[in-house]
């Protein structure tokens, strides 16, 4: 019983990451690009968080210098795909191999440091009730961060009008323009808000989930939440849930090598990869699925006038 | 502040230009970092481009990086252009180590020496068959191949931890995950003696010509090329985009696993966990600044092998992280991929701010400094 309740926390512990840079890849999408740095972008920010909590002790600040530096490198990226119409899966790709690079070579110093005491996060009393206590009050406040964002996303890009801009951008840049909205600008924007939230998402591995810092960290994560854009064909409360059952995928590894169940760990380790291939043909095979949700001008450049 | 104008026609001169461009500001960011870290740019811009090419021994061991970056590059030019996006071969390269490795493992010091073209055979099928995945898989359920690819680079990665860990792991190697050491004959010949580089040499230089006749002067090179970007006009012309996916990811499988087989009958001699280190990654790089042209990535793979080895010196000369080589490489994509830019627009000074999004003209775009 017990068991069942921690395997659902840590659930939730990992599916937040993925469900955080989702997200942000959601609002990119959204408008139209698609950031194949994820990967690197959350590399890059993981390092800068973790060098923010080593140096200040302070998770917070540690989140702000995750979200910073991967809105600075989205940004670049924006700039590159948005004004100068460079490929957006080339850049992206670009983007992920500087990031596993550069993170590799700024985070030389600190794989020898540790964080100090982990903050405990336990909510009083709630944190005390049987199965349910465990499970979901002694949760990271990010967990309930990324549940609040996905509600707050469903709610603004159905329901507002700066949403439906947005919308409107990643559906047909064209009209958007004829309209007088600055379509680029708002690209960016969305460019750079996602990659705040990649940065957050990866700030969150290296401080949270696994608090420390090895090169490579992020081991494809980047690259599943990308998935999952797809997997939730565009939704945000399908991100979510998408999240946690990838989330759930990655921890029954670790709960089967604890059960003492006679795979060898390499297969457990492949689980996360191979659901998302077979979660990505589960959902592929439907195109009529897939084209009735996908932002109708996504991955496509635009230039006005031009 | 400056604008942007679209060219008539695109500049040839800057294609070939634009590499050279992205390498000049990849040179210059360097020197700004080597100055940040307090060490001399001077002898840090000579680690990376007099060392790695100052004698017979060094440009030896630049050919032995240079080689599975050509094969590798080569079948990636084939994808670009035919816009199937294989980003996955790290995974085809292990999986041709891998198959290569079964193969050498079973060679006695008897065997006869013909077992290396069943080696490197081997390896051909091993990463045809992964990359048959993602052909497969996009081509019957239209899953983005993409996604698929890399994800099946991490599932290969555990393929080769199992067997090196498990069932191969070499049961006189004192525990290390590694299996036994392949026997004499298994190996590729050397060129000269006392020199690493070994007959891959060869055969990247021929897969170079093969891939350039393949391109430039096979019909058939030229469906698949048509049959990515432009499926409507491929199916005008009588021939399938499925036929050309499946000949760039199959192509491309079969030269990344052919570069495994080189490097686990090569230099390796047995399989360690240790046997992905990017190559299938930097191949990326390597294709797009040779222009996914056969000869232009030749010169690519000379410039990122003396990333390699620059990165290499400079760790045991400079105290410096070995992983700035994955810096540069990445900053020289990076301004490879903005320098293009020149290839279709010219930069024009203009007097009067030009505001983004309200340019006037129908040729013109206007950029923000």
């Amino acid at each position: 019983m017990n068991e069942i309740a921690l395997l659902l926390a840590a659930t939730l512990n990992a599916g937040t990451v993925l469900a955080i840079a989702a997200l942000g890849l959601l609002i990119n999408e959204r408008a139209g690009i698609v950031n194949l740095g994820a990967e690197g972008l959350m590399l890059v920010a993981a390092v800068a968080g973790f060098a923010v909590a080593v140096r200040t002790g302070s998770d917070t600040l540690a989140f702000g210098a995750g979200a910073l530096a991967g809105a600075l490198l989205a940004s670049v990226f924006g700039i590159l795909v948005i004004w100068l119409n460079t490929n957006q899966y080339a850049t992206g790709l670009a983007l992920s191999l500087f990031g596993a690079g550069f993170s590799a070579f700024v985070g030389q110093p600190f794989t020898r440091e540790r964080l100090g005491e982990r903050a405990s996060f336990d909510i009083p009393l709630l944190s005390d009730i049987p199965f349910v206590g465990p499970a979901l009050f002694k949760q990271h406040p990010m967990v309930w961060v990324a549940i609040g964002l996905t509600l707050a996303l469903a709610w603004w890009l159905t329901r507002s009008r700066s949403g439906l801009i947005l919308r409107a951008v990643g559906e047909s840049p064209e009209s958007a323009h004829a309209l007088g909205y600055p379509v680029r600008r708002i690209r960016l924007a969305a460019v750079v808000a996602g990659g705040a939230l990649c940065g957050v998402a990866g700030a969150y591995i290296s401080v949270v989930y696994t608090p420390l810092w090895v090169e490579g960290m992020v081991a494809g994560k980047g690259w599943i939440a990308l998935a999952l854009t797809t997997f939730a064909t565009w939704r945000p409360a399908r991100v979510l849930l998408g999240a946690y059952l990838f989330g759930g995928v990655t921890m029954l590894q670790f709960h089967l090598q604890g059960q003492g169940v006679q795979i060898a760990s390499q297969f457990l380790v492949m689980l996360p990869y191979l659901a998302t291939i077979a979660v990505l043909v589960l959902i592929s095979r439907n195109a009529a699925w897939i084209k009735a949700n996908m932002p109708a001008s996504l991955g496509k450049p635009f230039s006005p006038g031009g | 502040m400056f604008k942007l104008e679209s060219r008539a026609a695109p500049s040839s001169a800057m294609a070939l230009a634009s590499p050279l461009i992205a390498l000049a500001v990849t040179v210059a960011v360097g020197v700004v970092l080597f100055l940040l870290l307090g060490k001399d740019p001077l002898l840090g811009l000579r680690m990376f481009f007099v060392e790695p090419v100052k004698s017979g021994y060094a440009w030896s061991e630049i050919a032995v990086k240079a080689v599975p970056l050509i094969l590798i590059a080569l079948g990636l030019a084939l994808c670009f252009r035919a816009n199937v996006w294989n980003i996955g071969a790290e995974g085809q390269y292990i999986l041709g180590a891998i198959f290569a490795g079964g193969i050498a493992m079973q060679a006695t010091p008897d065997s006869p020496r013909a077992i290396v073209v069943a080696i490197l055979l081997a390896g051909v099928v091993g990463g045809m068959m992964w990359a048959a995945i993602t052909a497969l898989l996009r081509d019957r359920f239209n899953a983005n191949e993409i996604l698929v690819s890399l994800m099946l680079v991490y599932v290969a990665e555990m393929v080769l931890s199992y067997l090196v860990y498990g069932p191969w792991r070499d049961p006189q190697g004192f525990n290390f995950p590694q299996t036994v050491t392949f026997a004499k004959p298994t190996q590729v010949p050397r060129l000269f003696s006392g020199l690493r580089v070994n007959l891959g040499l060869i055969v990247a230089l021929v897969a170079v010509v093969g891939m350039a006749v393949f391109l430039f002067r096979l019909f058939r090179g030229m469906q698949a090329q048509i049959g990515g970007p432009a499926p409507m006009a491929a199916r005008y012309g009588g021939f399938s985009s499925r036929a050309s996916l499946w000949t760039a990811l199959l192509t491309s499988g079969g030269l990344a696993g052919l570069a495994g087989a080189l490097e686990a009958t090569g230099p390796l001699g047995q399989l360690t966990p240790y046997v992905p280190v990017g190559y299938g990654f930097a191949a990326i790089i390597v294709a797009f600044v040779g222009r996914l042209h056969p000869v232009g990535i030749v010169f690519s793979a000379v410039l990122m092998s003396m990333f390699y080895i620059g990165g290499e010196l400079a760790q045991s000369r400079m105290q410096l992280p070995k992983s700035i080589t994955g810096v540069f490489q990445g900053l020289l994509l990076f301004s490879l991929l903005a320098s293009d830019t020149l290839i279709h627009y010219r930069i024009r000074l203009t007097k009067k701010p030009v505001r983004p999004e309200v340019s006037k003209g129908p040729q013109t775009t206007g950029v923000a400094a």
